[in-house]
Formats: C-alpha cells, structure tokens, sequence
C-alpha cells in the first residue's frame, strides 16, 4: 500500500467529513462487542469504528490469548465475584460497577464460543475447564481475527489506520472524534449522535528494564501500541478520571516481560527466591500467603530482591513433561514468542526453572481500577460519550470478558441515547486549531529541520516516570519530593512538544503518542501525590506514607483537568459498599 | 523484536504490512517487506501468521535470548502447526487448535 507524505502546509490536508449514529474509538475487544451489541440493539443504526491499526489484529489480543480470567460458572453468583474481585484490588472498587458487569459478563464469551474461539472442556465433557477459581482456558491465538470478522459481518463500517487525536466538541458534549490516517495523511473529522471510548490503558509511560536502548524497546507486557490515548482525550476536555494511582504492576516472566499467571495459576507453581523458600507462604504468610491479593502477589518477588534474596522464580522443576508441554501449548495462544524466549536459552523447565520480576507500571482499567468516572450505563461525565474496556475505570478485575461485557453495556446505552440525539453542530474553529495542532510536528520538520524525536521525548518521560514516580528500578516505591520533581520536569516537556518533529506519517503518530502520555503522567502524578498513604504496596508504595490510612482514604480519588486553567483538580468520592461483608476478604 | 525478512521468499503481498498493529511493516521500491522499527515490534507474530510465504520469522532480542532459536508457524484451516527449534537444535512440534468448527 503506497504510502502519503506530510501535508506541506494546512491548506493542502485533505478531509474526510463522515456522519453517521454511534462512532467507537478503537476497534480492540471492547470496541468490537459495543459495535456488534449497537447493531443487534438497532440494526439500522449508522456504527462506526475509527481503529489506530487493523481491526484484525488490534488492541491487546493482537497475539491471541489462552485464558479468559473471569468467567461466572455454574456454582458461583454474582455476589461471589464481587466479594472476590474487592479482596483483590485491596477492598476499593465500584460495586455498581461491577455487579452490572458480572450480570453480562458471560454472554460475550459463550458468543466467541459460538463464532469459532475453541474453549477447553473438563473431561467429563460438560463444563468449561477450570484453570483458577474463575478462570477458563481458552485456544485464542485467532480469536481477534474471529471478532473481527464477524463484526464485519454485522454491518458495522471499519476505518481502519486512523488515529484519533481529540473529541469532536459541541459546547460540552461530545459528537465525534478528529483523526488523521496514518497511511493516507487525511483529517478525519467523524461526527456522531453518540461516542464510544475504547481505545484500551497507557503502557510506555515507565522505562521497562528491558529497554536495552536498541531490540528490545516493546518487549511489553501490554500492547505497546495502546498509549493512552483515549485518558488523554478526554482528560483535554476535562473529563473525570479515577484511581491513576492504583497502578498495575505485575509479576512477569524476567527479560520477556511475559505474561506469569499460565504458569503459577494454571500449574500451580509456587513463587520462590533464590534460598528455595516458598515467598508467599513465608515472607508474605502475614498479607494472605498464597490467597493474598493481587498488589501483595505483583509485589513481592521484588521486595525479595530488595532483602537480597533475589533472583526469584517460578518453580517449575516439579512438572511433568506433559504439563510443559500444555504450559507451551498455553503460551503460544497469548504469546507464542515466549516458547522461542525460552528455546533461545535452551531453557529446560525441569531443571532451570522460570525467572521472575516486576513489570513496568501500566494503568489499565481492566485489571486495576484507573480510567474514566462512568455510571452504570457507563457513560463518563461528558455529555455523549460512554467508555468501556481499558479505560473505563472504577472495575478492577474485568480482563478479557469483563471489557467484551462493557462493551455491550455501553453499546445499549448509547443507543438509547442515540434515540433521542440529533448530531451536533461542528465548531470549524475547532478544526482550524485541531489541523495545527496534529500536524504540526511535521511542519517543523518541514520549516526548521531541527527539533526533538518523538523517541527522544518518549524516552525522557519513561526515565523521568521509572526515577522519581515508583517505576520497576525504583521498587515501584515514590515519595512527595520525587513526585515533584517528575511534575515539574513533566511541565518542561509538555511545553517543548512544540518543538517535535516529524518527518513522516508513522513519525506523526509517534509525536501524537508521546503528547497523550504527557497528558496521562500528569494527571497519574497528582493522583500518585494525593493519596498520602499505602494502599496497595507495589501498585502505590509511597515509601513516605507507608502506613494504610483508613480515615483519609478509604474513598476514591479522582481528578479532573480544567481546560479554562491547565490545572489538575484533585477530589474524592465515597466508598458506596452494596455487598455486605469485609471487603478485604473474599 | 522483530521479524527477519527472507528476501528472497518475500512476494511483496503486502499482508504484513495490513496487519501489524504498530505500523512497523512497509514494502520498498522493489516491493519487499522491512520493519521500520526494530525495537518497536511487540513480537505478537501477526506478520509472521499472516505471510503465507514463509518469509517472515520472529527473533528474540539477542539482549535476551541466544541464537539461533526459532519458531515457525504452519497455518492451517483449523489450526497452527508450530516448530520450535532450540539453540541446541532440539524440536518441539506443536498442533494448536485455532478454530472449533
């Protein structure tokens, strides 16, 4: 496919001007199920997806993936899940949330069954095979191209290679989206009764340590490709964001920065250090041993490297070679290359087993709760936009089928929306400024020749985030006077991106990249700053307030950009338990 | 890290470049694949499963991994045959079901 160039100057940017009834923002799981649920609610509906990459291989199942980590089975209720998934995100999260969530938080997995994704049975034939209390295993490696298609199949219109640069603004409502094609160097300008965020969490704002400077840059636990963006969109518009602060760090396979739990859910491998102990039941008996949450279990293998009794592992001397093999088998469903990580070391499981540690902090709202402040119709505080998946905050614990089931939620409410919603007017001043502001890097380019990469900038930020905001280097720990100074550097940097450059579309891309994890690093830091406490050690260790603090911030804190003033307001909103019973136990 | 390109195999079909979700793949004048980005490749292997000339194969970082590993996909209607070859040159097969029906 032939590739544009850089429009030369803003009379010569050709436009795209498309009308149509609901408009999604990223074409990943949660998109894709809001675009066919918008469909079947009402087929003559206009649905549109605008999708960064290509729909068949977009947003984090991009490599496929072999578990679905919450699925309700026969015997459990809806109560269980929530009691289960508030022990595990440290006793905060939205209950409202998540019991609609868990109501509909089957249907979408039962319906990838049917399309073609193979899910494995127990042996007796009758229920889907167990691999952890709520886990189910799956065969997923093609279960995106599976989506994709039959989205397609349900009428619903795919702009493919379109990154979305901004809400398109009717006063305070949201009607549409701006974008430019990566490919075509076109503006999108996408006007609709209705709009659906789901353009997944933020990974590249912390340095990971195996960023060796050259090969390895993406070696990622989540996608690289998902940036941010849709937080930062709507933090520009002063939009209401919760919980930044609980980040999600993990424990992942070391170097490969791979995914852990097919190994030590799926096999019951213990965590151990370098003595042999088994961390969990000794070091960590105290937070909950092998049952602790999962903040204690992300965090520990690095506090043993901290005592000094790293390197730490997953022990895997103790499986048969049968279960290797499934375990290999698992793997090359969600991430095949970590079966080429292990032959490259030759690595014999049964005798060398799997070395651990900490990942890079990623905020992602289906596995912490950080993301937009939404209702239980999921709709976020701007008028006319809803949000699902990843960036929908407030539901720790949604995984794969928790964001496919918001985004059926979301779907039916914008529809009901759409019902009664005219399209709104375009504010053309709006996109004078918008074609300036997108295309400028390139224009720089053009003019002066000099300036800073998008990779320079990219770079600075994660060390910046890594140094002074708790990143993996630091033992995810942070105090106030580190913070600060990540703040005020971050201001530097969000003044100089006027100075990036761009010198084709890909590069143009990259610069948007780097502007929507400054905009989301800001707003994380006056969330990292606010909560003066330690919650969830590893997630959030202010190594200043090490202490948990009931009293202060046993409530959500939340954040909202004002675009009048370019300042962060910081407030909390009260815990609202529905379920009766301790919240730090399941 | 990303995929290495057999020059010779590739057909400039194109198909890598349709799908790589971070815009990594592209075709040059003489309408062979490259990666723009080396580092900038998250090893999802989407190229490599769509390229049905067997002309593109995922490398593990040298940074990380030894060579020379590898780790072929055979794509199937229902189904992925996979090769692992270790450093050693050990092989492991692999018969991944893809679809259920």
């Amino acid at each position: 496919m032939p590739r544009a160039s850089l429009p030369n100057a803003v009379n010569e940017i050709e436009e795209v001007r498309i009308d149509t009834d609901i408009l999604i923002i990223g074409a990943g799981n949660a998109g894709c199920f809001a675009a066919i649920e918008a469909k079947r609610q009402n087929p003559d509906l206009r649905v549109t997806l605008m999708e960064k990459a290509h729909i068949d291989r977009s947003g984090c199942l991009a490599g496929g993936m072999d578990a679905i980590n919450t699925y309700i089975k026969k015997d459990r209720t809806i109560e269980d899940f929530v009691r289960w998934s508030r022990a595990q995100a440290g006793g905060l999260l939205r209950e409202d949330l998540t019991i609609s969530m868990a109501e509909v938080l089957n249907k979408p997995i039962e319906e990838w069954e049917e399309w073609g994704m193979p899910i494995k049975y127990e042996e007796d034939g009758e229920e889907y095979k167990t691999r952890g209390k709520w886990d189910i295993t799956i065969s997923g490696s093609e279960m995106k191209v599976i989506l994709a298609e039959k989205t397609r199949e349900y009428g619903c219109e795919v702009i493919n290679r379109v990154v979305a640069t901004n809400y398109l603004m009717d006063g305070e409502k949201v009607i549409g989206a701006i974008g430019f094609g990566v490919r075509d160097g076109k503006m999108y300008i996408i006007r609709a009764k209705a709009t659906i965020i789901a353009t997944g969490g933020a990974a590249g704002l912390y340095k990971p340590y195996q960023n060796d400077g050259n090969d390895s840059h993406h070696q990622l636990w989540y996608a690289p490709f998902n940036v941010g963006t849709g937080f930062a969109l709507g933090i520009r518009q002063g939009a209401e964001m919760t919980t930044f602060e609980m980040r999600w760090c993990a424990t992942r396979t070391k170097d490969f920065n791979g995914p852990i739990d097919t190994i030590s859910v799926g096999y019951k491998t213990p965590m151990i250090n370098c003595k042999g102990e088994q961390i969990l039941k000794t070091h960590y008996a105290h937070l909950g041993g092998d049952a602790a949450p999962r903040f204690i279990r992300a965090n520990a293998p690095m506090d043993e490297w901290r005592e000094g009794r790293g390197p730490c592992y997953v022990d895997t001397t103790h499986m048969t070679p049968e279960q290797i093999y499934d375990m290999k088998y698992d793997y090359l469903n969600e991430r095949p290359s970590y079966v080429l990580f292990l032959a490259s070391r030759a690595q014999d499981l049964q005798k060398d087993p799997i070395e651990i540690y900490g990942s890079d902090p990623y905020i992602v709202g289906g596995h912490t709760a950080s993301g937009y402040w939404v209702d239980v119709k999921r709709s976020t505080t701007l008028p006319g936009l809803y949000a699902c998946g990843d960036v929908a905050g407030g539901t720790p614990n949604k995984f794969v089928g928790g964001c496919a089931a918001e985004g059926l939620l979301s779907a039916k409410a914008a529809v009901e929306y759409v019902a009664a919603t005219e399209l709104g007017s375009i504010n053309e001043e709006q996109i004078a400024q918008e074609k300036e502001r997108v295309y400028a890097p390139g224009f720089r380019q053009l003019v002066v020749g000099d300036g800073v990469t998008p990779r320079e900038m990219e770079e600075r930020l994660q060390r910046l985030m890594d140094e002074y905001a708790g990143g993996v280097h630091q033992f995810f720990r942070m105090n106030k006077e580190g913070l600060q100074y990540a703040l005020r550097h971050l201001k530097i940097m969000k003044d100089q991106v006027k100075y990036l450059i761009a010198s084709d579309l890909h590069e143009l891309m990259e610069a948007h990249e780097i502007i929507d994890r400054l905009d989301v690093a800001e707003v994380l830091i006056h969330h990292l700053m606010y909560r003066e406490e330690t919650r969830w050690p590893g997630w959030q260790t202010r190594a200043d307030f090490p202490e948990k603090n009931d009293q202060k911030f046993d409530c959500f804190v939340n954040s909202r950009y004002n675009p009048a003033t370019g300042e962060v307001e910081m407030f909390t909103r009260p815990y609202e338990q529905i379920i009766p019973g301790d919240r730090l136990k399941a | 890290m990303p995929p290495v390109v057999y020059q010779e195999k590739c057909r400039g079909c194109g198909k890598c470049e349709e799908v790589c979700p971070g815009d990594l793949m592209e075709l040059n004048e003489d309408k062979k694949a490259f990666c723009r980005s080396r580092r900038d490749c998250w090893d999802c292997m989407a190229c490599v499963k769509a390229c049905q000339y067997d002309a593109l194969e995922t490398r593990i970082p040298y940074q990380l991994g030894y060579y020379p590993a590898r780790l072929i996909p055979k794509m199937k209607e229902k189904e992925i045959e996979w090769t692992c070859i270790d450093i050693n040159g050990k092989v492991d097969k692999f018969l991944v079901k893809t679809y259920n029906k």
